[in-house]
């Protein structure tokens, strides 16, 4: 009759999973908070220059990519190694700009076209003749509002 | 002899770290932006349009970078770290007409900020590092002046000041209050940025 019996018997409580799925959970929409969905498959190298004057992009529905820079190994094969122009998932010419800035816009609602910018994501080490093409199609396009997009840090400090 | 089940953790609460933990996550997490320099393209020239009136020579800041991602800045050649210093001292010179003006008053300088332009000029082969870096300290130049103006009037940087009121959660009154505080110093120096198109060689 002592109370104080140790308890002999060797077969382990089953541990409760009844927690489980809160922990589940949790991750899940942390996940579905921190994630940011990549529109595109990088194509290019896209190395971004650095800079300090910067503003920020807000409104992301309102920003249409344009990427460029030498393709990535995988494409050095078939597209070779000078500077290319990627829209969406494809490399693209120039001329196709024009177009590209077109579809976007009738994808949008017609009262928000206006504000509409466009951010250029370009390599580094591209060179500005590229770039200045590339700003010939949207002058043309009437694409006015660009954006450099860079990356933050000192610009003269990295540029020597 | 009963044996006696080892008691179960009580789990009850699990589910209240677990929100907690939510919440916290909510909260601190900011999803990534992308930031860049702002520009605006000059709309395509139409044919036969007037010719552009003529600028005085002292009122142009020329800056060209060659395929050698060198500086050339008023017929000068010039690190890029000394870029920033020179727009400056050019755009602030203020001979004439410039009450705030701080500059030297050279007479071969720009007459006044409304009046100063910058001419950047570059060349096809010049790396687009290069030139996002030269754009930078030109606009820093311009920051850096009217950061000086605004803290000056209103005890804010200018930076700050476009900040809030480009942001979406200040009030509708602040707004009303920095408008015409943004616009006067934007007023005061305004960025006058012209770029050529590039050279071939």
């Amino acid at each position: 009759m002592s109370k104080f019996n140790k308890k002999k018997s060797g077969d382990l409580p089953a541990i409760s999973t009844a927690s489980l799925p809160d922990i589940v959970f949790m991750l899940l929409f942390f996940f579905m908070v921190a994630t940011v969905m990549r529109q595109n498959t990088l194509m290019v190298k896209n190395d971004l220059p650095t800079a300090n004057q910067v503003e920020k992009l807000d409104k992301k529905d309102l920003v249409m990519y344009i990427y460029a820079g030498e393709p990535v190994e995988r494409y050095q094969g078939t597209y070779g190694t000078s500077a290319k122009i990627q829209l969406n998932d494809k490399f693209a010419d120039v001329s196709e700009i024009q177009d590209f800035i077109y579809q976007e816009r009738a994808s949008k609602r017609e009262e928000v076209v206006p504000f509409l910018t466009t951010a250029l994501k370009v390599d580094g080490d591209s060179k500005m003749g590229l770039i200045s093409d590339i700003k010939q199609e949207l002058r043309t396009a009437n694409a006015l509002k660009i954006n450099y997009v860079t990356k933050k840090g000192d610009a003269v400090e990295n540029n020597n | 002899m009963a044996k006696r089940a080892a008691p179960e953790v009580n789990a009850g609460s699990m589910a209240d770290i677990a929100f907690l933990l939510l919440i916290f996550f909510l909260v601190t997490t900011t999803i990534e932006t992308d930031s860049g320099i702002s520009r605006k393209l000059p709309p395509e020239q139409e044919e036969n349009q007037p010719p552009p009136p003529v600028i005085k020579e002292r009122n142009l800041f020329t800056v060209i970078v060659n395929s050698n991602d060198e500086l050339l800045v008023e017929d000068e050649v010039m690190q890029l770290k000394d870029l920033r210093a020179a727009a400056v001292a050019f755009l602030d010179n203020g001979a004439e007409d410039c009450s705030y003006c701080q500059g030297a008053k050279s007479e071969t300088s720009s007459v006044n900020p409304q009046k100063a332009i910058i001419s950047l000029v570059n060349n096809r082969g010049t790396t687009y590092k290069r030139y996002i870096a030269v754009q930078n300290e030109l606009v820093a130049a311009y920051n850096e002046l009217r950061d000086r103006e605004a803290q000056s009037k209103y005890g804010e940087s200018f930076v700050s000041m476009e900040k809030r009121y480009n942001d979406p959660r200040t009030s509708e009154r602040d707004k009303e209050r920095l408008k015409p505080r943004v616009e006067e110093i934007r007023e005061l120096y305004p960025e006058k940025l012209s770029e050529a198109e590039p050279k071939k060689n």
